[in-house]
């Protein structure tokens, strides 16, 4: 029977690039996103990261704008403004609209002290100094401590894990011995007793606070790059013959980034609460320096009386512990989608 | 498991050790004498104080003397108070110090395993982030903030508990409810991950299917196996606790031993740092040890991997 299927003739051709890129089922829906940029994505789907980020900016931009434009000068001292509670334009609450609770009668502080045309929106402490430039200046130097302290933190820290990690063998037991004698002792302890032979001030402070918190950072380095150089893109680099230093940055470096950033985002908040527990004790920022730890620590002495003093740096430092943390757990997600479920 | 311990109690005595002479040598950098007044004492005079101290001997015998006397608890005599050996003022102090740490941490991991296993049951539902919410809280505010705070409020408004001193339990309420905000909130994020997790393997599903109650398969086969973890962040805890202390036992004035290290640092009086530097080392050595052992007890896979090392 010669009753053949009739199949068109084109329909054996070779189709034309152009027809190829139209068909759906070749189609590649979403362009191929780099490491970064799908990290970068997860992170924006983090409401709390998000958050932190941008609140983050704002401290940041809002602390070291200050150098150039404060509302007062911080360390203007102006004792017939002293002690006025915060008043901010347009809020009529308590506690916002500079009246303070004065023998028991809500009183108008600032029209006591002849200066009702002002307003200090966190308020002046008990030299007059109004609080607000003094809570930018100290937030400011909180960052720029926890900051330099974290730098040094990771150059220690991932030179000495990295060091550790790839040598192996009995350098790296000594390593990590040393390691655990330095934990050992409560950190705080030590860095009590580097400022007290390095004489208190900023620089001392920066040191001790380095000199202490790498060791995290240098066992979680550690750990990855023993798991990173049994690999074969490692093996390929040594038998290609290339240096270890150019292994380190070329192959181990990038591949370690991601915890070597999230680490970052808690030692950050680590070196803020050491250096406010060291002011707040009284080893830490002498004044006129001012950092939240000290503001805390001014304020503490007044609380009965004038909560302000105390609230707002509380405030603003718990802020920035928040925001550190949240971006820190936010940034773990999103580097690495398997811890979360 | 007994050649583990004593390499362990080895590496101890090594670690203190390394402590111990660290401390002193950094301690004899330091300027200061133990005299207050030193131009209006007479050369002899000075001398006098010196050998009281053991300060005329060489450096070397000076430390050997301190490490025999380490050995026995001797820390050498205070310089802020004449007279009073080291030891027995920490001795007489230490007590507070460690019931409130102890307080602080039971009180923070028990509300922490309660809030965190709450918080992974009910998984993304408002409990879960109110959980979260209050975790994030407890590590973000600094402990001597709410300690101020739990005075002011709890102390001196509500007068419910009094504001400072040592006395009995009550005097010790505020204090642990300060220094264990930071366990709770630690412990609590680490049951809710991995409660989360042990929820969802494969066990579990086999308890439900077998028709075990909600709580049956909560209690003894989710919370028992999700707890164990929970023992290697005691180390760290105890290190948060201890750093804590120094400052909260501050504002409430307790005779405790952080209170005397942050004053012995503000009057330079370094025997007394050093003693406390020795003692902080050794808690945690040993709590750490602890840790290591009963991880090891409750947890049989690690002793496995730990012979195979």
């Amino acid at each position: 029977m010669a009753d053949t299927v009739k199949l068109p003739e084109d329909s054996f051709k070779p189709i034309s690039a152009d027809d190829r890129s139209a068909l759906d089922s070749e189609k590649i829906a979403a362009p191929s996103l780099t490491f970064a940029q799908d990290a970068w994505r997860r992170l924006r789907k983090n409401k709390g990261a998000w958050i932190s980020l941008i609140v983050l900016a704002i401290v940041f931009i809002m602390a070291f704008g200050s150098i150039f434009v404060s509302p007062h000068n911080p360390n203007a001292v102006n004792p017939s403004y002293a002690n006025l509670p915060s008043k901010i334009p347009g809020i009529g609450i308590n506690g916002f609209n500079g009246t303070l609770v004065q023998a028991g009668q809500r009183v108008d502080a600032y029209k006591q002290a002849g200066a009702s045309n002002l307003h200090y929106i966190m308020g002046t402490d008990y030299l007059g100094r109004d609080l607000f430039s003094r809570v930018l200046y100290g937030t400011r130097i909180s960052l720029i401590i926890a900051l330099v302290a974290t730098l040094f933190d990771l150059t220690i820290g991932v030179t000495y894990g990295m060091f550790s990690g790839w040598k192996g063998g009995r350098i790296d037991t000594i390593m990590q011995r040393i390691i655990e004698i330095i934990l050992s002792i409560p950190n705080l302890v030590v860095i009590v007793l580097l400022i007290l032979i390095l004489k208190p001030g900023m620089t001392s402070i920066i040191i001790a606070i380095a000199l202490t918190s790498w060791t995290n950072m240098a066992r979680l380095v550690r750990a990855q790059t023993m798991e990173l150089k049994e690999q074969e893109f490692i093996l390929a680099a040594r038998t290609l013959g290339e240096r270890p230093m150019q292994i380190a940055f070329k192959h181990l470096l990038p591949n370690l980034s991601s915890v070597i950033i999230i680490n970052t985002m808690f030692t950050i908040p680590n070196a803020i609460f050491f250096e406010a527990t060291l002011s707040y004790i009284g080893i830490g920022i002498s004044s006129p320096q001012a950092s939240l730890g000290t503001l805390l620590n001014d304020g503490q002495k007044n609380f009965q009386f004038l909560p302000y003093q105390m609230w707002w740096p509380a405030l603003v430092l718990s802020i920035i512990m928040l925001a550190f943390n949240l971006l820190g757990d936010g940034l773990r997600d999103a580097f690495d989608p398997r811890t979360k479920e | 498991m007994a050649k583990y311990l004593a390499k362990r109690i080895f590496y101890l005595v090594l670690t203190l050790f390394i402590v111990i002479t660290v401390t002193f040598f950094l301690m004899k950098l330091l300027p200061g004498t133990p005299l207050t007044n030193q131009a209006k004492l007479s050369k002899s005079q000075i001398a006098l104080i010196y050998e009281q101290y053991g300060l005329n001997k060489p450096v070397w015998q000076q430390y050997l003397l301190y490490l025999a006397g380490a050995v026995r608890g001797n820390f050498g005599t205070s310089f802020q108070f004449s007279d009073q050996p080291v030891s027995y003022l920490l001795s007489s102090r230490i007590g507070p110090s460690l019931q409130i740490g102890l307080q602080a941490m039971i009180f923070g991991v028990i509300i922490g395993i309660i809030v965190g296993s709450f918080g992974a049951m009910k998984q993304n539902t408002w409990v879960d982030t109110s959980a979260t919410f209050v975790s994030i809280l407890g590590i973000s505010i600094p402990s001597f903030v709410l300690a101020v705070l739990l005075q002011y409020y709890l102390g001196l408004k509500l007068g419910w508990f009094p504001i400072a001193e040592w006395g009995g339990f009550i005097y010790t309420v505020l204090p642990t409810l300060a220094l264990g905000a930071t366990p709770l909130a630690e412990s609590a994020r680490f049951v809710r991950t991995e409660m989360v997790d042990v929820l969802s393997s494969d066990y579990i599903e086999l308890a439900k299917a077998k028709g075990l109650s909600r709580t049956g398969v909560i209690y003894h086969h989710a919370l028992r196996n999700s707890l164990i973890p929970l023992i290697t962040i005691v180390g760290p805890l105890a290190v948060n606790i201890m750093t804590g202390s120094m400052v909260v036992e501050n504002i409430f004035s307790i005779p405790g031993i952080g209170e005397q290290f942050v004053k012995s640092v503000l009057t330079n009086d370094y025997p007394t740092i050093m003693g406390l530097t020795i003692i902080y080392s050794f808690m945690l050595c040993v709590v750490l040890l602890f840790t290591d052992i009963l991880y090891g007890i409750v947890d049989p896979r690690i002793r496995i991997t730990g012979k195979a090392n």
